[in-house]
């Protein structure tokens, strides 16, 4: 695979769909947890906030914040495949996440394969250690949210 | 490498140097080893000169053969290596002095960066002549490493810290930083180009305003003497700091001028070998200029690399290399006009060879890293000014900056990259 190609695998068209029109890229009323990152070599920021239900599952989550192509697309897809999860299950996929984002076989015990699938289109960061750190930001602020519950009403 | 070598260096007119031959930049293309260099598969186009240059062989050669000839610790006394390497450590200051036109040998102190320069004179001078209540003045363009040393300063003795503002073109209106300048104001610290937008600053009329207002002066040198050069004594300024891998010299050395009189009056900024005339345990005298700033083993080799370096500038002429990088900028920023994302950040009518620019909704790095698969070498992220992208509303920019090595087929290479960057992205 050229230098080129890879490029292309990178910003394949699901990647630029999600970070031309971001999922669930918006504001949030009242949280049950929440946190905000930046990455301090490149300015870039992402919050994550995240409604925990009553039945213990991420009910809702969103994101906001100003980042490049791989952040967006990455937070995108996240908020995607974590709705509807539980704490440990999202825990689980940022496994998987960054097993995929470091070039290794993804499969593991715990079912969630549909999901963990759809993570596979973050692949091409196995060329491009730099950015991993891009895609990791939202995943690494929604854990932060996970150990930050806010004060309830 | 021998005595007489050193010993014979150019004037430091900027104009001097080259005669008026063209200027063969395939020529000054083979003299940099990295450039024939594949990078993912296509030759590598290197548009990040202003973060650091690439090396000229000849300073590479001047470093290797400083070891394999020459090497020694230098102070070292009476035996044959240590008085060759110290006539090479001195050879090399004498060299920086011609280049800066200092007037004396001993007013250039070896530092490892321009950030330690401008570090020790925060700490020294503002040790010796600053208080409570006493005024440092920078302008918004400065780089990092312009900022936070005063700010630890401000933490210590209290000063206050101004800022000249940025105008839309990124200029520093000398009056508005004239305004800034009052009677508690001791030091003006600015920068003589900006490395994030490429503006050059008026530094002549702002050293002279700060001293009329009696004011001493840092320079932040550090992209000014790749494109412009200086002179001290012209320009006045009581402090210059640059570094040497800025100037197509080695990493961890750099320089501070410093006026004798205010050197002489600045106590030592680190202790330690080299920096003493006597020790005992109950009083240090200490070492004249320049040896009191230069505390332990320096940078030797590099220093040896620094001075090889400047002999490489003046060979070329900065005067030719400024009109060719001036032939590189002209060219990018006319044909960046015509992408209609892009936007250029910086448009001051006086700019060294450095772009700054944002494209309406791709973010800098996937800019940077579509060029970097075509091996378009560019910087993207806050460019250590983060005061810079705030006044602009950006959270980074990406930037191409041309160096004395860069060809008109480079920047068209790097602009039709960034034209496929738009394809990509922009819908």
């Amino acid at each position: 695979m050229n230098a080129n190609d890879r490029i292309r695998d990178l910003y394949q068209d699901v990647i630029l769909d999600h970070s031309r029109r971001p999922r669930n890229r918006r504001a949030m009323d009242g949280p049950s947890h929440a946190a905000r990152s930046e990455n301090p070599s490149c300015g870039d920021e992402v919050s994550v906030c995240l409604q925990i239900d009553d039945r213990g599952v991420i009910g809702d989550i969103a994101f906001r914040g100003q980042s490049c192509a791989i952040a967006t697309a990455s937070a995108s897809l996240m908020t995607e495949v974590l709705a509807g999860k539980t704490p440990a299950q999202a825990r689980t996929l940022f496994d998987r996440f960054r097993a995929i984002a470091a070039g290794g076989a993804a499969s593991a015990p715990g079912g969630m394969e549909t999901e963990t699938g759809r993570l596979n289109m973050l692949s091409a960061l196995r060329h491009f250690p730099a950015r991993e750190k891009c895609a990791a930001l939202p995943w690494q602020t929604m854990l932060a949210a996970l150990d930050n519950p806010k004060e309830r009403q | 490498m021998s005595v007489e070598a050193i010993e014979t260096f150019p004037k430091p007119s900027v104009a001097a140097g080259g005669g008026s031959a063209p200027y063969d930049v395939e020529a000054v293309r083979a003299d940099f080893p990295i450039l024939d260099r594949p990078v993912r598969g296509r030759p590598l186009v290197y548009l990040d000169t202003a973060a650091s240059a690439q090396k000229p062989a000849q300073v590479m050669d001047a470093e290797r053969s400083f070891y394999a000839e020459d090497y020694a610790n230098i102070h070292r006394g009476l035996y044959f290596l240590s008085q060759r390497a110290t006539e090479c450590y001195d050879g090399a200051r004498r060299k920086v002095q011609a280049f800066l036109n200092a007037q004396h040998e001993h007013e250039i102190i070896f530092t490892r960066s321009a950030t330690e320069g401008i570090n020790l004179v925060a700490s020294s001078f503002g040790e010796a002549f600053l208080k409570d209540g006493d005024e440092v003045l920078i302008t918004g363009l400065e780089h990092h490493s312009n900022i936070v040393p005063w700010q630890l300063l401000r933490r210590r003795k209290g000063i206050v810290l101004k800022v000249a503002p940025v105008n839309d073109r990124g200029e520093v209106p000398l009056e508005e930083f004239t305004k800034l300048l009052g009677p508690r104001t001791r030091l003006a610290a600015f920068a003589h180009v900006s490395n994030a937008l490429g503006t050059v600053l008026p530094v002549a009329d702002m050293i002279r305003a700060a001293h009329g207002a009696g004011a001493r002066v840092l320079v932040d040198g550090s992209q000014s003497v790749v494109h412009l050069g200086a002179d001290v004594q012209a320009l006045d300024c009581d402090f210059f700091v640059f570094s040497g891998h800025k100037l197509y010299g080695p990493t961890g050395i750099g320089v501070l001028y410093g006026k004798e009189a205010l050197l002489d009056a600045m106590p030592p900024y680190q202790g330690g070998g080299d920096m003493i005339a006597g020790v005992t345990f109950e009083k240090t005298t200490f070492a004249p200029l320049p040896a009191k700033f230069e505390a332990g083993t320096p940078a030797i080799a590099q220093a040896v690399g620094l001075g090889a370096a400047v002999d490489y500038v003046n060979r070329l002429g900065l005067g030719r290399i400024r009109a060719h990088e001036t032939i590189l900028l002209d060219h990018a920023t006319s044909r960046l006009a015509a992408i209609k994302s892009l936007s250029v950040m910086g448009t001051a009518p006086d700019k060294a060879s450095v772009i700054s620019f944002v494209m309406d909704g791709v973010h800098p790095h996937d800019i940077a890293q579509v060029l970097d698969g075509e091996g378009v070498a560019i910087r993207a992220g806050h460019h250590c000014a983060q005061p810079v992208m705030a006044r602009f509303g950006v959270p980074a920019t990406a930037r191409a900056s041309f160096g004395l090595y860069n060809t008109i087929a480079e920047v068209d290479a790097f602009v039709e990259t960034v034209e496929r960057v738009e394809a990509l992205f922009v819908q």
